[in-house]
């Protein structure tokens, strides 16, 4: 499958900005099973420093600053990408039963296990509590192969949670998720990515995009998208598995995959300083339209 | 609860379980077989020759010194607290006596400490690179990654050849076989040093005698060489590269030593907002524009230092700071994310870490200390909760202090309940038997139990540690090991068989060099807090003359009944009300009463410390402004900013107003004041900061003579009253004898303008104080190409320009109702309004008026379908 992005953020603020440093992640990076054709960030007005590098966790994450004074910044990133997932992911990731996973991580030093270790411990917006393990814990009976308890916790977060944007914020704790039971994408990632690692397990939240499909016989509404996230579990030797529990579904050919991190505060799309500028407000617009894919 | 006797065979027979399992390695017995034997029988040859010494001086004079010696420290400002929420700052409690460490035993303790940072900074290199230890499993993942210190976005941050350590502290106890004792690592802003050197500035200037019979070591090496240090981390204009320390601003209870280094080190002070991230630079805004800064001593928490990639909420950092660095632009010292090593559950690792980077055994020892994130090891603090010091890994808020043995039944549940919860979060440390140093802090010759910090620096390839450090005595020695502060600190010295050799941070230049003058950037920050400590000073000083002036009248009323004493009076509390700019006051509603009664006003425009426009908050202002310049002030009259907080706090009932008491105060204060801008006129070098301080004296000095001239000239008086309340005006502004000299006893308002108003030789005058405004404001730096003036530098000249062309004889015009003088007025009005223009001007100009920071994120996330 193939997919043009286009991620517009706008900001406008009440009075000028005088300086204006950001760091965005917002160029999709490479994974096995995603190639990225194109990526271009735009900015205006025109930035000065504008650099990428990879984070520690090789995420593609791209620094700018505005240096002379604007009331309005605009920021686009656009790409094209190629998906292709592993239709045997699945399966592969359910040869070994959740519980046979956990003694590994401490005695087993492969580079695999090394690598998902910092995804394993709580983060500032991903922390384990026993409520959490609590909750997850009937997903998890012992000796339940990894990659179907995983999917089962996905699908009870999706049964037991109702998508209510607007009650939630970024601050809001999961202690109050868990109990109000309402949230949107990111509560539900940083939820399933809580309860495994409340489990013991290595978790990580992706940051990304999904398809959207028209209600059948009306056209497509483009920049009506917005961006999306879900937790993704490490399962020992098939690697990492991703569930999206706002949409109850494996991640399949239909997710664009920015950047993951230990929560959001790692791959926030975009953050910045601003030195003045008064109030401001901040519009975004997301377009996932899929491309032909053409020969080559 | 278990005896001693128990823990030390639990602690044995742990150790012998453990010593071929790996992990966790503990040294242990603190000199614990020592602990029969009396107190300072196997006391130290020094030592005894020293309290030989002591015992020939006497407890009486040794207590006078001390007192000497706690107030230099006191009025240099060596304060452990905050200026902002109290005027009476505390300050350390010094103990005389100094630690005396032999030669052989420091060559020890040095050796130890230098192969120590070295093995932390190679720990820190792993950590924030390869980690290769964690893969090899000599340090277990939690011990990283759930550490506050550990910073992700410092990953990969400096190359490998860069040192992430420069400076280094190790807080150590000596236990009672003498040998000493690691029991806290520091890293993260490692504090003390400036305090060691203030202890031993002020040892020097009390307790001079006392050198005498010993070679001790000199402090000023270990700063020379960090000044060094400093200097060579610089990527860029290695030559002479611009450092700054920054610090997180005057309510941080270690400011004092903040400005304390930058002085000795010769390095601006500066705060978050006062560097900016430009082009991939860091700069410093100062009075000459902008100016790259190379090097970065940094005094804040690494997670508040760059608001874009750590903590968000941090005021105290520089957006962008971190990508500086990664440019190589820019270095800190330490690096960013050094804080990862201030985790007590590394010390029982690193015997088998120093085997593995460094091929060697540790030569200093860390205090026994059990990580729970092991089971066995949990299992062992658990049973010994009551005879162990807990600490977490890193800062937890709101976490009690646990001192061992004082913790009652429920306390011990909810210690068990909190390491049981999040295990890799706690260390038990054994509580170390210290061996107790002579002190002297009750008024006579004791022993005390002792700890030391000690301070290195990176040289070279390696290490130097500053040869002495900041002891600190108290009665407990629990609470020694737990608090950070507290106690009493003592100089440490460090004995030498060399003679002492000067060293100080003077560099020798070659022979054939010619030394550029280099005139350091002047902050933007500490430019304009010269200003206000200009303006405060001078406002402070106006105010308490008219307080005087009107205290001498209330006496005089009071003594003779003199109904024109009394119209006098009420005019001069009126022009208090105006001058101060305090309404109503005696002005508007309420005044009448307040006329008729002026006492509780007047003590409260003395002394209500929360009412602008008050004595006392006028000088609190003077005392903030110059706390935050005083690395830029003469140390004298720093001491003389810090006397007059001590002395102005007047505590008289209302009913003493008339008894000269509050008199007295004022002469003294009035005193104080101008020993204070005599001191700065006669010591400060004619460079930017002075004429800044100048510039806001005059400045303030001109518009309290408006505000005053205003209020008592520009009304009409009879001619009974007239020469009065012009005598009054003259006196207040201490002109009374000029004029008298001048113009013999005709009390006439012409003359009296010309002296007050257009003199410009007269340095009570208004004219004079524009002059000296446009000569130092022409001085001034200017940043720009100049095709035209300033405005600044336009706005003086306006208003002198229009003083100029005013003619005395016209300003005492009377109105048609013979009510006032108009054009008087008018003037007056116009020159305050240009004055005013002018403050504004400056502020733009050269202080650049700060922007307020906000963050700015994505949007929140809604996707469905």
């Amino acid at each position: 499958m193939r997919f043009r992005v286009t991620h517009i953020t706008a900001y406008e603020y009440k009075d000028a900005v005088a300086l204006c440093r950001n760091q965005a992640y917002l160029l999709p990076r490479q994974t096995p099973w995603q190639h990225c054709l194109i990526s271009t960030l735009e900015i205006d007005p025109q930035p000065v420093d504008l650099r990428e590098r990879l984070d520690p966790f090789g995420n593609r994450v791209s620094h700018f600053a505005l240096q002379h004074a604007h009331k309005k910044l605009t920021v686009t990133a656009k790409s094209e990408i190629k998906i292709k997932t592993d239709p045997e992911r699945f399966a592969a990731a359910n040869r070994n039963s959740w519980d046979q996973l956990i003694p590994q991580l401490r005695s087993n030093k492969s580079p695999e296990i090394l690598a998902a270790l910092p995804f394993l411990y709580d983060s500032p917006l991903a922390g384990s509590s026993s409520a959490l393990s609590d909750y997850a814990r009937p997903s998890f009976p012992n000796g339940r192969p990894l990659a179907d308890a995983a999917m089962d916790l996905m699908s009870r977060i999706y049964q037991d949670f109702t998508y209510q944007p607007g009650v939630t914020t970024v601050a809001t704790p999961l202690s109050q998720v868990l109990k109000t039971r309402q949230g949107v994408c990111q509560d539900f990632a940083h939820l399933g990515v809580a309860c495994l690692r409340s489990l013991g397990l290595p978790a990580r939240y992706v940051s990304g995009y999904i398809e959207t499909l028209p209600p059948p016989g009306q056209p497509r509404l483009v920049g009506a998208d917005a961006s999306h996230a879900w937790f993704s579990v490490f399962t020992g030797d098939a690697g990492w598995l991703d569930f999206d529990p706002t949409n109850n579904q494996l991640i399949a050919d239909q997710h664009v995959t920015v950047a993951w991190g230990r929560d959001f505060d790692d791959v926030s799309p975009l953050r910045g300083v601003a030195l003045g500028g008064g109030e401001h407000s901040v519009q975004v617009s997301v377009d996932v339209e899929r491309v032909s894919e053409m020969p080559t | 609860m278990l005896s001693e006797n128990d823990v030390n065979s639990d602690i044995k027979q742990f150790q012998e379980q453990r010593q071929h399992s790996g992990g966790q390695s503990f040294a242990r017995e603190l000199g614990r077989f020592d602990q029969t034997s009396e107190p300072g029988q196997s006391r130290p040859a020094h030592d005894n020759q020293l309290l030989q010494t002591l015992n020939k001086l006497g407890n009486k004079r040794l207590d006078k010194r001390r007192k000497e010696a706690q107030r230099l420290l006191r009025e240099n400002g060596a304060t452990f607290n905050d200026f902002e929420t109290s005027d009476t700052s505390r300050s350390w409690q010094f103990d005389p006596i100094p630690l005396i460490i032999g030669r052989e035993d420091w060559a020890q303790v040095e050796q130890g400490l230098v192969q120590r940072a070295e093995l932390l900074n190679l720990i820190l290199h792993d950590m924030y690179g390869p980690r290769e230890l964690l893969a090899k499993g000599l340090l277990p993942p939690e011990l990283v990654y759930t550490h506050k210190g550990f910073l992700w976005p410092c990953v990969g941050l400096l190359p490998p050849e860069e040192k992430y350590l420069n400076l280094y502290s190790a807080n150590l106890a000596k236990g009672k076989d003498g040998r000493f004792w690691v029991f806290e690592d520091f890293a993260q802003p490692p504090f003390g040093s400036g305090y060691a050197l203030e202890n031993r500035i002020v040892m020097t200037r009390s307790f001079a005698r006392l050198f005498q019979d010993f070679q001790v070591h000199r402090l000023a090496m270990y700063f020379r060489t960090l000044r060094n240090r400093l200097a060579q981390l610089a990527r860029h204009n290695r030559a002479e590269p611009t450092i700054v320390v920054l610090t997180p601003g005057p309510e941080h209870p270690l400011y004092f030593e903040h400005s304390y280094l930058a002085s000795y080190l010769g390095c601006p002070l500066v705060q978050g907002a006062d560097l900016v991230v430009r082009n991939g630079c860091v700069w410093l805004k100062t009075v000459s524009g902008l100016r790259q800064v190379d090097v970065i001593l940094q005094r804040l928490a690494d997670d508040l230092c760059d608001p874009l990639e750590l903590r968000a909420d941090s005021l105290f950092g520089v957006p962008g700071l971190l990508e500086a660095i990664r440019l190589g632009n820019c270095a800190t010292a330490n690096a960013i994310g050094s804080g990862a090593l201030q985790n007590p559950a590394l010390l029982s690792f690193l015997p088998s870490l120093a085997k593995e980077l460094l091929g060697e055994e540790l030569i200093l020892p860390s205090v026994a200390t059990w990580w729970c994130g092991q089971p066995r090891e949990r299992e062992f603090v658990l049973q010994h909760l009551n005879q162990l010091i807990i600490r977490p890994i890193h800062p937890l808020p709101g976490l009690p202090a646990s001192i061992p043995g004082r913790l009652n039944e429920s306390q011990l549940a909810e210690w068990r309940q909190r390491i049981i919860a999040n295990p890799h979060l706690f260390v038990g440390q054994e509580i170390s038997s210290l061996t107790t140093a002579p002190s002297f802090v009750s008024g006579q010759i004791e022993e005390r139990p002792c700890v030391l910090s000690t301070y290195l620096t990176a040289k070279d390839d390696s290490y130097v540690a500053m040869s002495g450090g900041l002891a600190r005595v108290d009665d407990d020695e629990a609470k020694l090991l737990v608090a950070q502060s507290g106690g009493y600190s003592k100089d440490t010295w460090v004995l030498t068989a060399e003679p002492k050799k000067e060293v100080n941070l003077w560099r020798l230049a070659q022979p054939d060099q010619l030394i550029e003058p280099l005139l350091g950037p002047l902050p933007s920050r500490a430019a304009e807090n010269l200003y206000w400590a200009g303006r405060y000073a001078e406002r402070s000083e106006a105010t308490a003359r008219l307080l005087r002036s009107i205290l001498i009248k209330f006496r005089e009323y009071s003594e003779f009944r003199d109904p024109d004493d009394r119209l006098s009076l009420e005019h001069l509390l009126r022009a208090l009300t105006h001058v101060t700019v305090t309404y109503p006051g005696f002005v508007g509603e309420g005044g009448r009463k307040k006329l008729a009664d002026p006492r509780s006003e007047l003590m409260s425009l003395a002394r209500d410390v929360d009412r602008p426009g008050s004595l006392r908050s006028s000088l609190r202002g003077f005392g903030q402004a110059a706390y935050i310049v005083r690395d830029l002030l003469p140390t004298d009259a720093w001491r003389i900013v810090d006397n007059i907080q001590q002395n102005w706090n007047p505590r008289f009932s209302i009913t003493q107003i008339g008894s000269g008491r509050l008199h007295d105060s004022i002469n003294q204060l009035l005193v104080q004041l101008s020993a204070f801008s005599g001191l700065n006129n006669d010591n400060m070098a004619r460079e930017t900061d002075w004429l800044l301080l100048k510039i806001g004296r005059s400045l303030e000095r001109a518009l309290n003579l408006i505000a005053l001239l205003r209020a008592t000239l520009v009304p009409y008086f009879k001619p009974s009253m007239e020469a009065q309340m012009f005598e009054t005006v003259l006196a207040n502004s201490n002109s009374l004898i000029t004029y008298r000299r001048r113009y013999r006893s005709f009390m006439q308002l012409p003359t009296i303008l010309e002296l007050l108003l257009c003199d410009e030789n007269y340095p009570r005058s208004l004219a004079y104080q524009l002059r000296q405004l446009e000569r130092m404001i022409a001085e001034l730096p200017a940043e720009r190409e100049q095709s035209q003036a300033d405005p600044d530098t336009l706005l003086i000249s306006e208003v002198l320009a229009t003083l100029r062309g005013s003619e005395p004889k016209a300003l005492a015009q009377l109105s048609r109702n013979n009510d006032c003088y108009p054009l008087l007025e008018e003037l007056l009005t116009q020159q305050k309004d240009q004055l005013e223009r002018l403050s504004e001007a400056l502020m733009n100009l050269y202080f650049s008026p700060s922007l307020v920071p906000q963050q700015l994120g994505s949007a929140r996330l809604d996707r469905a379908s």
